[in-house]
């Protein structure tokens, strides 16, 4: 790692020599030896970009109304306040959780069965199903608005959030049940056979031997599920009309809408919204790079 | 796939001995729940949407409701030019939109690729925004152009833009705004999708590329790029239906306006439906739209060549 600016130039063999000083199995090659301002720079610039909305909506949320101050100084959490009881973000908070959890639940647990099926058996419609589940990503969720709503009514489902948590599995499945499968199918057939020669049935063997290696996979669709529903919009303002039953991205669409915009409550709102994600990405960062490579484009 | 049956295939003793489990019928129940649920909730309403499509059905015009032939989509081709310019303005954003979020997420990509100190900390901050919902996006961004209170007044002190313009209600600079908006949380999803696939690129090749004195340059065309190749096909196709299809943004941000600037054709569609309550129309204008995607996609991957040249 602290070889550098000549290091390009220099021929093969001696780039193997500081590999082992890493830590785990990072993976380090020869070009990736570039100059540190070419990294550092556009990082920087990049990073600018990406912060400074953030630190606006903090700078929002924390500082008093009417306030131009460029810090959050003087602190305040008036804003936390007014948002989760007079606007009603804890009962949105509450129901986003449960919308979210639900529906990392019920896509894991489907797309685990199906995935598993995809990957591990030849049966008669299996090909049909695959092509359904990639057409079924052209389906835009958006514009099914309508027959969703009239199937919701028909089972007495409108206002509740079941119908929300429906429709966000049932989008959250393709993708999520080929992802498995593809995990799945890096998980050698021999390790279950084994499993079965020592007297599990196949249950058993899934469970024991196979389920343990995919936790990096169940973590990135989980975790995408999750963050998916959590952050979902549409569904939620189509079939939930009471107040009572509504998610937060709703909540902040309202807030947005009035009238007059009270940009210290949509801040603490939004912070609001961001907290729970924000916490569950940087848990899984490290599983989705991985998640996503094991899982990716594979026959 | 054909991995998989080559798999499941040789130990053909120890598969009879498990039909306790009875494997001809077990693949179907694995699938059955996922299947239900997409037949009832993704089939069942893109049928039902089909077949709207073919009627005059208008809750609030119910005496007008009925078989319609193809009068829907006549006038979608020929008398209706809000069609036309939503259609344009999909367009318009999808190939901007992914172009950008493709560009800047590959080099970003290859930023934090590298190894220098602090690259944990770095890649967890630049790709923080694909958390982020598209309603949040629009909160924080509303905040940022706001003409008071915003950026854009701070700016107006550095004597870039001018002071008291609403970006977002000024219909010559909503556009790039809404695209700087939208790409701030979209380069993440690249970035993190192409990060994912550059771990499997053999670093032999590189150094064997360095061995024959092949540039950085070089090697990134010859060697990264080709590699890359199915993966940036892949997301770049599932991006872009993603944002065809996504109307979380533009409606919270813009609501399609000013002067319907930025309306994209599922905007427009949503807006017939949930305002205008003209199913029917609606559900025509639905069809074609997945027509084009559908159209769309096939003539990219054909061109594309994805998967070929294994």
């Amino acid at each position: 790692m602290i070889t550098k600016e000549a290091a390009p130039a220099a021929p093969a063999p001696e780039r193997t020599a500081p590999e082992p000083l890493l830590p785990g199995k990072k993976r380090h090659r020869a070009w990736d030896e570039a100059p540190r301002w070419q990294i550092y720079l556009p990082l920087g610039v990049y990073l600018v970009f990406t912060l400074i909305p953030f630190y606006w909506i903090l700078l929002f949320a924390l500082r008093p109304a009417g306030s131009t101050s460029l810090v959050p100084w003087p602190m305040t959490f008036e804003h936390f306040e007014k948002v989760w009881t007079d606007r009603s973000f804890g009962t949105f908070f509450y129901n986003s959780v449960l919308v979210g959890v639900a529906t990392l639940i019920m896509t894991t647990l489907v797309a685990l069965a199906g995935g598993y099926a995809l990957a591990r058996f030849d049966f008669r419609i299996k090909r049909g199903f695959m092509l359904a589940l990639l057409c079924s990503q052209f389906v835009p969720g958006a514009l099914l608005l309508v027959p969703l709503f009239e199937i919701f009514a028909e089972l007495q489902m409108i206002n509740s959030l079941g119908s929300v948590i429906i429709a966000e599995t049932v989008f959250q499945l393709p993708l999520s049940m080929i992802l498995i499968s593809n995990f799945i199918k890096n998980v050698p057939y021999s390790l279950e056979e084994a499993a079965w020669v020592d007297g599990c049935n196949r249950m058993r063997a899934f469970l024991v031997v196979v389920l343990p290696l995919l936790r990096p996979g169940l973590i990135a669709v989980g975790s995408f599920a999750f963050v998916h529903s959590w952050n979902h919009f549409l569904f939620a303002l189509m079939f939930l009309n009471n107040q009572e039953k509504q998610t937060i991205p709703v909540g902040l669409n309202t807030l947005m809408s009035a009238d007059s915009v009270d940009l210290g409550a949509l801040a603490a709102g939004g912070i609001i919204a961001a907290v729970p994600v924000v916490i569950v990405f940087a848990f899984i960062q490290k599983w989705l790079i991985t998640g996503f490579s094991a899982g990716a484009v594979k026959g | 796939m054909a991995q998989a049956a080559a798999v499941a295939k040789p130990p053909a003793p120890p598969r009879r001995r498990r039909a306790s489990a009875t494997p001809r019928r077990l693949p179907y129940l694995l699938i059955a729940p996922a299947a239900l649920l997409m037949l009832g909730f993704i089939a069942y309403p893109v049928i039902s949407v089909f077949y709207y499509s073919l009627q005059e059905y208008n809750p609030t015009k119910p005496w007008r409701n009925g078989y319609a032939g193809f009068d829907n989509f006549v006038h979608i081709f020929t008398e209706d030019p809000l069609f036309w310019d939503t259609l344009v303005f999909s367009a318009k954003w999808v190939f901007v939109e992914v172009g950008l979020q493709l560009l800047f997420g590959l080099a970003l990509a290859l930023i934090v690729n590298q190894t220098f100190v602090g690259r944990g900390l770095g890649r967890a901050l630049v790709f923080s925004p694909w958390a982020v919902s598209g309603v949040l996006t629009s909160a924080i961004w509303v905040l940022l152009y706001n003409s008071q209170t915003g950026i854009t007044r701070y700016l107006a002190d550095l004597g870039i833009g001018d002071y008291g313009v609403s970006w977002l209600s000024d219909t010559s600079t909503v556009f790039p705004a809404a695209i700087v908006a939208d790409l701030w949380r979209g380069v993440p999803f690249f970035a993190i999708l192409i990060l994912a696939d550059l771990q499997s690129v053999s670093k032999d090749l590189y150094e064997a590329a360095e061995v024959d004195g092949a540039s950085r340059i070089k090697q990134f065309w010859h060697i990264t790029l080709p590699h890359l190749k199915d993966a940036i096909i892949l997301s770049t196709l599932l991006r872009a239906v993603w944002e065809f299809n996504n109307v979380d943004l533009l409606y919270t941000l813009t609501g399609g306006g000013p002067a319907g600037e930025t309306t994209t054709l599922p905007l427009y569609i949503a807006n017939t439906s949930v305002d205008a309550h003209d199913f029917g129309y609606a559900s025509a204008l639905t069809t074609v739209a997945f027509v084009i995607l559908l159209f769309c996609s096939m003539v990219y991957l054909r061109l594309s060549k994805f998967g070929g040249e294994k």
